[in-house]
């Protein structure tokens, strides 16, 4: 396949605003072509055009050639185009929850594609489909084939879509952030598997990523693009070791390193205490109790001053859980949450409300935790008029506050929406601080940013630590950004903590086998991004 | 499955023991002396006191409750005060007109308004997007009875086709049955089919933004199986939730087309009971309606399953 001097702009724009410009690049059968950038760099908007799926009514493909097997796609009919999908080129999307129909077994989901593009027999196609879901490695296929997408794990609907893709042998696979959404462990699976199944059909693979992890472990050359522009194409080697342009660079770099910094623990004094700490959910139902399923148990870990404590662990883990119930934001079911030495873990309401000040949580997702409506001041200054701030003091300390954050004084008057993920989620931060609490809670609190944003949310967290000695709890589920950040890392595994250490020590000598699992899964482990080469074995 | 039914049903009963202490309330509540009231201004003291008897007015108020649920539970509605004829039987020979006309504006209601609001949906934004939704503004801003009269003047007065009013049942042949009917099914529908048409198009089109409609055109589909296989069924349960809440509705819908078409249903004996103040037959519809109600709403409970299989039994 052939791009050329692909530009896609906005329907209706008088300006003319292109949303892509001058991108050529070419792929070939039984290659993997990674295409890498930030939120808005375009690379969605690329695939959407090879597929012919860009959104009709805002954008169209105003200049250039798609060719695939000599074939332009910008000038197919849309019989045609329909025809060419799933056989020709077929996509596998990000949200594995979201991709499949809800209301369909997965089975008819899959049949669906034989039935459009083939003449097959009802049970050849049933064969066929029963087949494939052996190929991706299903179990026991029969009953996953009458299954609803929601009876699924998240691994087993992303192997659902990749039949789909993958049924009719395309000539090009386009990978729309795969795996951003499953697990360290799961997402190595579904990368194994969508290499296994390339060399069986010789496919070419467009994946697009912004996880520079996964690009180190499965690319065999980039793209690199920003802002609707191409910047660079090479071979993997070519970017991540020797960028020749700048923002490349800045991008390789801002990837966090899996070796943690070495840091002396600190001796201070102890803010937080968790003492076996249980949180069971009871399934209710109208006859009797359906029994319960314990999301947290037997939790203990210890927070110091200027202390950060990462947890990590994949989804269902309990590690929300853990945090949720020592900001109060839920009830724990057993055990004791020492703030100070002062038990939190069971006094409610009036009793509860002045210790909220103590405690404050940061969460994953920007876009959501600020109230739309309000404006930035507001938001930040709540919490302290809420206890008994005036309005006057509370705005200069917003003020500060904000600066403390890297955000200027006129953001004060403004709304969320005028800002960008990363200077949300430093209001958000802001916000947290605005208490003096002792002890913040960073709840996924990196995951949903871009890199290069990330890396600067990371080193203000590490900042104001040193400044104010608040101590953070900090939740992830990326060894990477833990590696960066913690001091001593928690790992979950169903609820319960399986390891605990110092970050080095957990991260580079894990004691336990699944803490091995996981730091094996995190993709990319060969590659040091910030020297530009690979990983010197022995330093590890 | 049959657990779930036997659950809601179960669920039904405090419900409908609520309904019914309510209903019973109703005439004990009343200001004034029950009695007097139905009595009339200049009855005699020994009249009151028979009727008093007849009622059961005169035993103590928690007696009364008990008697009346016996009653209930053997089916006894109890009398008219203004026919004497027993209220189950009046309510029975009511019933046809107003469960033909009740059936026939579903009917026409599911058969124009979602093909309509399908049609809008898929051709969003353009001129018949636009009819479609400006009939849906007319349909709900125009009364019923404006347009039952409106019907009535062009297609009955003017050309002829439908007689004005009147009821013919089933017995007497099905064209009469049906040439009666068309008119009131016809004012009535409009507001439903606006309501359903208008929520039809705006599901489809919130079901249309999702992702595995993208995956539905990647696999190669053509717009018409995206937009009936994938799109429609995901939009079902919103449009079931009106469609079950618009049922509910058609009661006091009836009441008015039944009074302009004059159509001797249910709805006009609701109208002819207040009037009168016949409190036991006045009593025995605000039941029926009530467990029509329940009923309609146990329907929509049992086919949500059907439609999305996340919702379980």
């Amino acid at each position: 396949m052939k791009i050329d001097n692909l530009a896609v702009q906005v329907v209706g724009d008088p300006t003319g605003r292109q949303v892509l410009e001058n991108i050529s690049f070419e792929i070939s059968s039984g290659e993997t072509l990674c295409v890498v950038g930030e939120s808005g760099s375009g690379k969605s908007v690329t695939s959407l055009a090879i597929m012919g799926l860009l959104p009709a009514g805002s954008l169209k493909p105003s200049r250039g050639r798609i060719l695939v097997d000599g074939e332009d796609i910008l000038a197919a009919s849309p019989a045609r185009l329909r025809e060419l999908r799933a056989t020709r080129m077929a996509m596998i999307f990000q949200e594995p929850m979201t991709a499949l129909n809800p209301v369909e077994t997965v089975g008819e989901q899959i049949d669906e594609v034989l039935r459009i593009h083939s003449k097959l027999s009802k049970t050849a196609r049933r064969q066929k489909v029963l087949a494939m879901l052996e190929s991706v490695h299903m179990p026991d296929v029969e009953r996953i084939y009458n299954s609803y997408p929601h009876q699924l794990s998240g691994g087993q609907r992303q192997r659902v879509v990749i039949s789909i893709a993958l049924i009719l042998e395309p000539r090009i696979l386009i990978a729309d952030e795969p795996t951003t959404a499953l697990d360290v462990t799961t997402q190595k699976q579904i990368l194994l598997l969508i290499r296994e199944l390339q060399k069986k059909h010789n496919t070419a693979v467009l994946f697009i990523t912004h996880d520079f992890g996964v690009v180190a472990e499965i690319a065999d050359r980039i793209v690199v693009m920003n802002r609707g522009h191409l910047v660079e194409v090479g071979t993997r080697e070519d970017i991540l070791a020797r960028p020749r342009e700048a923002y490349t660079r800045m991008l390789v770099s801002s990837v966090p390193s899996l070796i943690p910094q070495k840091r002396e623990a600190p001796v201070t004094d102890i803010v937080l205490e968790v003492q076996s700490l249980s949180k069971n959910y009871s399934r209710k139902r109208l006859f009797g109790s359906g029994g319960s399923v314990a999301a947290a148990q037997n939790v203990n870990l210890t927070l110091r001053k200027g202390e950060i404590v990462g947890i990590v662990g994949e989804s269902g883990s309990g590690k929300s859980t853990v945090a949720r119930c020592i900001v109060r934001l839920q009830d724990p079911t057993s055990g004791a949450v020492l703030v100070k030495g002062e038990d939190i873990a069971r006094v409610s309401g009036p009793q509860l409300r002045p210790k909220r000040q103590r405690v404050q949580i940061v969460f994953q997702d920007p876009y959501r935790s600020l109230n739309p409506r309000m404006r930035v001041g507001d938001s930040i200054i709540e919490g302290l008029v809420n206890f008994g701030t005036k309005r006057e003091a509370a705005l200069k300390k917003a003020r500060e506050l904000l600066g403390l954050v890297g955000l200027s004084d006129d953001s004060m008057q403004r709304y969320p929406h005028q800002f960008s993920g990363g200077q949300r989620q430093r209001i958000c931060i802001a916000r947290a601080l605005a208490l003096d609490p002792d002890i913040l809670v960073a709840d996924e609190a990196v995951s949903a940013l871009d890199v290069s944003v990330q890396a600067q949310v990371l080193k203000l967290l590490g900042e104001i630590r040193d400044r104010t000695g608040i101590a953070v709890l900090f939740i992830t589920h990326d060894l990477r950004v833990a590696a960066q950040i913690c001091d001593t890392i928690l790992v979950m595994q169903h609820g319960s903590i399986v390891e605990a250490g110092p970050a080095a020590e957990v991260l580079t000598s894990p004691r336990r086998e699944y803490t091995r699992t996981l730091i094996d899964a995190a993709p990319g482990r060969g590659w040091d991004f910030q020297n530009f080469g690979p990983l010197i074995s022995g330093a590890a | 499955m049959l657990a779930y039914i036997t659950r809601r049903l179960l669920a039904t009963i405090p419900v409908m023991a609520m309904v019914a202490v309510v209903v019973f309330a109703i005439l004990r509540l009343t200001p004034g002396d029950p009695a007097a009231i139905i009595a009339g201004d200049d009855a005699t003291t020994e009249q009151l006191e028979k009727i008093r008897q007849t009622m059961g007015l005169d035993k103590p108020i928690p007696l009364q409750l008990v008697q009346w649920v016996y009653q209930l539970l053997q089916g006894d509605l109890g009398v008219s005060l203004l026919s004497g004829a027993p209220v189950l039987g009046m309510i029975a020979d009511r019933m046809g007109p107003s469960l033909a006309l009740a059936f026939g504006t579903i009917v026409v209601t599911v058969s124009v308004a979602i093909p309509l609001g399908i049609v809008a949906a898929w051709k969003q934004g353009r001129m018949l997007d636009r009819a479609v939704m400006t009939f849906s503004v007319l349909g709900f801003s125009v009364p019923t009875f404006v347009v039952a009269y409106l019907l009535i003047y062009y297609l009955s007065i003017k050309m002829g086709w439908f007689p004005v009013q009147g009821y013919k049942p089933l017995s007497d042949g099905f064209w009469p049955f049906a040439q009666r009917l068309v008119l009131p099914v016809l004012a009535l529908s409009g507001v439903y089919v606006a309501l359903i048409a208008r929520i039809t198009r705006s599901s489809i089109i919130e079901v249309m933004g999702e992702d595995f409609i993208r995956t539905a055109r990647a696999k190669g589909a053509t717009e018409r199986v995206v937009l009936m296989r994938h799109a429609l069924r995901n939009a079902a349960v919103p449009i079931l939730t009106i469609i079950g809440i618009g049922i509910a509705s058609l009661i006091s819908g009836v009441v008015v087309t039944e009074s302009v078409f004059n159509l001797p249903g249910l709805g006009r004996l609701v109208v002819e009971a207040v009037l009168a103040r016949d409190y036991p037959v006045i009593q025995g519809l605000i039941l029926l309606f009530s467990f029509f109600y329940i009923f309609i709403n146990l329907v929509v409970d049992v086919l949500y399953p059907i439609f999305d299989p996340r919702i379980r039994y």
